[in-house]
């Protein structure tokens, strides 16, 4: 891979080493690499809601972010409703923003590619007349996700290409929307 | 009985380390299952042929003799030439002589058959890669008016129903079936998933040869960067046709195949697609052309430019914009479901815990480390990339069959 700065070492903020560290460590005990993410979410009034993210479950053990995360979600006006927060689905958009970019950072820290800037915008279509109910062959989701990468690397266009196809590869969250995943979802 | 060294398996693998184990005068065995060349008598569709020329099959002591070095064998031409092989090697060979178990006993190996017992100071697995087809779990939930079968029992198009056809999975087998499927008026749906794109003929010249020429072929295990992923590649998107066309992605959509996803579930009698298709097309594509550029840098390093035509980049996969997540297998005409997606090998009979956890056989470029005296051939990239074509045979058995001298000199068995 290009390294055009080979006398400078490559550093996105990416710690490579321990992730190959923690490959090779889950490869002995597959057991630890089996995680639980999880969330709860209090309803406040209408269409707002606030999610709280504090704990999950990995390597073995109950683990803790270092502190406990609110995601507050709401419609917007036209919906009728506060705009108290962003809409569900946009979070779902950032979800899986942040997960394509760590990944872009990440591989191309393994590539020994220098990142000076990365962005990327994303936008979804959906036809509303779905979740009011108004056309059953309209489904309620996205009809497609468009995600636009600006990277300015040490890199060729190819290989830039090639490391935002590998980070896709490698999403969850590029997984999760990809592909089907069953969902429960019951009353206690 | 007993005997140095026992070889199962009577492929190009196991017949090129006999002939290497006669050289070092090792008194050996073969066992055959069937006859020689089995998997390739068995297992194979009517059209299959090799995927790398007639010149590219040198074996030890054996070469290709005909006038068409460029083109390819066919199923019947494969084991006609396995068979010359074998008549030259004249191996001690044991034919019709399946393997019950292999297990340690002392300081080497018993082996037991159906025509008795072999104890052995050496063990040659050379079996091959591709005993059982694989098929993913969501084929139990296909509905049952369909018929499903492997690559391994596909024959040719005529013995399908007529009707749609869906094809699982887009490497060299599946992107073969579905050209020849769509070509016989039954119309292919080809699910895609990870798949290695390359053309037929590059700058005037076979793939294989540039494989070969450049030295991609003869890379190493322990030089290539990645072996876990190297191991796990599937076979390059070719056919071997005499008119050399390519069954890419973009072949097929012309031929009015069409594309979807990775077959990710089936729910309701429906089948539904992973949202993926585009990368994976992105993913091979960029690995086309860097396999492109590679070949054009060796060729201009090494004074070729000027001999062979100039360099150009095939078109990048075309996808639609927006390929269907779902099928109705009813409403779609879908008669036929053909699984091409992959093959595993048989180690059922070996009783040594050298499997890991998905079954595979661990080992060190063939050499099975935990069992000193158990070799494995003819695995991909075992030793080199070419370690699965026939032309990749004879030198994994040369360091083989070193490495097996030796270990017979350090526990004093020779003889």
């Amino acid at each position: 891979m290009a390294n055009t700065h080979a006398d400078k070492p490559v550093d996105n903020g990416v710690n490579v080493e321990a992730l190959f560290g923690a490959q090779a460590a889950l490869k002995e005990a597959p057991e630890a690499a089996k995680f639980k993410w999880r969330s709860t979410v209090e309803w406040i009034n209408g269409t707002h809601s606030r999610s709280t993210i504090e704990g999950f479950y990995g390597l073995g053990a109950e683990q803790k972010h270092k502190k406990a995360f609110t995601f507050d979600a709401d419609h917007p006006e036209i919906f009728a409703a506060q705009d108290a927060a962003a809409t569900p689905v946009e979070i779902v958009l950032a979800g899986l923003a942040s997960c394509l970019t760590a990944g872009v950072a990440a591989v191309a820290q393994a590539r020994k590619v220098q990142l000076r800037s990365v962005s990327a915008t994303l936008e979804a279509g959906m036809d509303v007349r779905g979740i009011l109910g108004m056309d059953e062959d309209v489904r309620n989701g996205f009809d497609g996700i468009k995600v636009t990468y600006k990277i300015d690397a040490d890199a060729s266009p190819e290989d830039i290409k090639a490391i935002v196809a590998q980070s896709q590869k490698r999403s969850a969250v590029y997984d999760i929307i990809t592909n089907p995943t069953n969902v429960t979802v019951e009353v206690a | 009985m007993r005997t140095t060294a026992v070889v199962i398996g009577a492929g190009q693998s196991g017949l090129a380390m006999s002939w290497c184990l006669a050289e070092r005068s090792i008194d050996h065995v073969v066992l055959e299952r069937g006859e020689v060349a089995h998997t390739w008598r068995t297992e194979r569709w009517d059209s299959f042929t090799l995927l790398t020329p007639n010149w590219q099959s040198r074996l030890p002591g054996h070469g290709y003799e005909g006038d068409d070095p460029d083109g390819f064998r066919s199923t019947g031409e494969t084991i006609a030439f396995l068979e010359r092989y074998a008549t030259l090697v004249s191996p001690p060979l044991r034919t019709h002589c399946p393997v019950v178990s292999v297990r340690r006993a002392g300081d080497g190996y018993r082996i037991v058959t159906e025509q008795g017992t072999w104890d052995c100071k050496a063990v040659v697995l050379a079996t091959g890669a591709f005993n059982i087809a694989q098929v993913p779990k969501v084929a139990a939930e296909i509905p049952s008016g369909i018929a499903q079968l492997t690559t391994a029992q596909y024959r040719n198009p005529q013995s399908l129903e007529p009707g749609g056809v869906m094809v699982v999975g887009a490497a060299a087998s599946g992107a073969q079936i579905a050209d020849e499927v769509q070509r016989s008026g039954r119309p292919v749906t080809l699910a895609v998933g990870e798949h290695v794109r390359a053309p037929r003929t590059y700058r005037g010249r076979d793939i294989q040869w540039w494989m070969d020429a450049t030295g991609l072929n003869d890379e190493r295990y322990d030089q290539v960067e990645n072996l876990r992923r190297a191991r796990a590649l599937s076979s390059f998107q070719i056919a071997g046709h005499a008119d050399r066309r390519d069954v890419d992605l973009n072949a097929l959509t012309s031929l009015g195949v069409a594309l979807i996803g990775r077959l990710a579930a089936v729910r309701d009698g429906k089948a539904q697609f992973s949202g993926s298709l585009r990368n994976l097309c992105e993913l091979a594509d960029l690995k086309q052309n860097r396999l492109l550029n590679t070949i054009d840098e060796w060729a201009a390093t090494h004074g070729v430019s000027d001999a062979v035509d100039r360099p150009h980049r095939p078109e990048p996969t075309r996808v639609e914009a927006s390929p269907p997540l779902g099928l109705d297998f009813g409403r779609a005409g879908i008669r036929t479901i053909v699984w091409a997606t992959g093959f595993r090998p048989d180690y059922s009979w070996l009783d040594i815990p050298v499997l890991d956890a998905k079954g595979n056989i661990r080992h060190e470029g063939g050499v099975v480390t935990e069992a000193p005296g158990l070799y494995v051939m003819g695995l991909p990239f075992l030793r080199r990339r070419k370690s699965t074509l026939m032309d990749g045979a004879g030198d994994d058995a040369r360091d083989l069959s070193a490495h097996l001298a030796s270990h017979l000199a350090t526990c004093g068995a020779r003889n």
